[in-house]
């Protein structure tokens, strides 16, 4: 009678096991139709001034006001061998109102140059091998604004170590530019080979001679992950720029009071070198910090430092202070408003370029309620964020952006 | 004594380098909770996008950031 009941229960765990093994692995099942991922919606205000304008050759407002707004979808698929295809399709769209490119004229209450709006759509694709941790990618670029357009394309593979807490990562990207030669007023019938604007307010219906900026980008990359908190980044590029790398409308005076428009080398080589290492200390708190060493053949060294520090108010909510310090040493063909001479085989009075330090500090916070932001489902993530810059050369600014992310 | 100084750095590069190397701990992919929190992304976030974009336009160094290196705009 023993051996029955023994028998009747062996029996019976042997059917239900029989069904709760599966031969058919449900974990191998993928999406293999195009499918949504996320989209994002990036809007920027920028608002900046100061009195070093390169237009007015290093004298002269700075003010500038800037409006971004960038919209980006995602879409994936896994093909039949289980890889991952990712689209990418991004559409940018800039304003801004400058108050030193008005000055382009000199003699002009307000031109047509005092605003202008920038496109910049982009198509990026990549495939990810999930099984050997490979990925590959292309992508496209363009961008256009009144005095500038730009078509890029790139390259991309990456590969993770064998126990996936590395990640090596290589870039290479093409910009291939055409700078359109709009001249300070006064230099267009001094400048041969160049056509004049004859009335500023229609310079949109001008045509001005163009010339080539060619970038090339080769960016490496390597992630490690040091244990459950901590995991860093080592960030490279090396950059080579050849064409005409000046902008048109920058004036420089000399000593002798003559005026000459900004002219720099046809070439230049960049070389920054940055490291990222972000820490989870405890249950709350997360360290961000980043250092950057840059140097180029212009005679520019850099040094960037940066420190955020995320507090987990919930596990929902975090709020993000932030401090970044920025330090430069001057181009060798800097030199400051009537202090170039004749001598100078290139000169520049743009500011930007000059030795300086700044600071950037601000906050940010971010929602991820699991429900959704407002309680609106597709809702993922919120993300606002101010800060102030402010140059020890008296430049200043104030950017406040949001960050929307729908799933 | 620059020399010096060149063989100092690149010696503290190196050791640190090997010390970090050696002090990594194999983590398993169910033990990344946090390095998996958004705050602790390693890439560019979204919304520093137009920050990057005028610091690259205000100042003369760009790049090794996942940002913008220099082309594609009236920038230097």
């Amino acid at each position: 009678m023993k051996k029955i009941c023994l028998t009747l229960i062996g029996l019976y765990i042997g059917y239900f096991a029989g069904f709760a093994q599966d031969k058919t692995d449900s974990s191998k099942y993928k999406n293999h139709q195009l499918t949504f991922e996320e989209a994002n919606i990036v809007s920027s205000y920028y608002h900046q001034d100061g009195n070093n304008s390169a237009v007015t050759g290093g004298i002269g407002t700075e003010k500038l006001t800037d409006i971004s707004n960038s919209f980006e979808v995602k879409f994936y698929r896994y093909d039949t061998q289980l890889r991952k295809h990712s689209w990418d399709f991004e559409l940018g769209i800039d304003h801004y109102t400058s108050a030193s490119s008005d000055m382009i004229d000199l003699k002009a209450n307000s031109s047509a140059s005092h605003a202008d709006t920038r496109i910049y759509p982009s198509v990026n694709w990549t495939r990810e091998n999930e099984k050997k941790g490979t990925t590959i990618g292309a992508g496209v670029s363009y961008s256009h604004e009144f005095d500038y357009t730009s078509y890029s394309a790139n390259l991309n593979f990456a590969a993770k170590t064998k126990n996936r807490n590395g990640e090596f990562s290589a870039r290479f990207q093409g910009f291939f530019d055409q700078v359109k030669l709009v001249l300070p007023t006064e230099l267009v019938s001094s400048i041969a080979g160049t056509s004049s604007a004859s009335s500023s307010s229609s310079h949109h219906d001008v045509k001005y001679p163009s010339s080539a900026r060619n970038t090339f980008d080769l960016a490496l990359s390597y992630t490690q992950v040091v244990n459950k908190r901590l995991q860093l980044a080592f960030l490279s590029d090396l950059v080579a720029q050849n064409g005409y790398l000046s902008l048109p409308f920058h004036r420089v005076y000399f000593t002798d009071g003559s005026v000459h428009q900004e002219a720099l080398p046809s070439s230049r080589f960049k070389l920054p070198l940055g490291v990222r290492a972000n820490y989870f200390l405890g249950d709350k708190f997360i360290l961000r910090a980043y250092y950057r060493f840059y140097t180029d053949n212009w005679g520019l060294t850099a040094h960037t430092a940066s420190l955020e520090m995320p507090v987990k108010i919930t596990p929902f909510v975090s709020l993000s202070p932030f401090y970044r310090y920025y330090t430069q040493t001057a181009v060798t063909y800097f030199a400051a408003y009537q202090a170039h001479t004749v001598a100078d085989n290139y000169y520049t009075s743009n500011y930007d370029l000059s030795a300086f330090n700044s600071h950037f500090f601000g906050a940010g916070i971010r929602l991820t309620p699991p429900n959704g932001v407002f309680g609106l489902e597709h809702l993922n993530m919120l993300e606002l964020r101010y800060g102030h810059y402010s140059k020890n050369i008296g430049m200043q600014s104030n950017i406040i952006s949001l960050n929307l992310k729908f799933k | 004594m620059s020399n010096k100084r060149k063989q100092l750095r690149k010696l503290v590069v190196v050791i640190a380098a090997a010390a970090m190397t050696a002090s990594c701990t194999p983590v398993k992919e169910y033990q990344k909770s946090r390095l998996n929190d958004g705050e602790m992304s390693l890439g560019a976030r979204k919304v520093e996008k137009t920050e990057n974009s005028f610091q690259t336009y205000r100042e003369g160094a760009s790049g090794a950031n996942g940002g913008k290196t220099g082309g594609g705009c009236g920038c230097n």
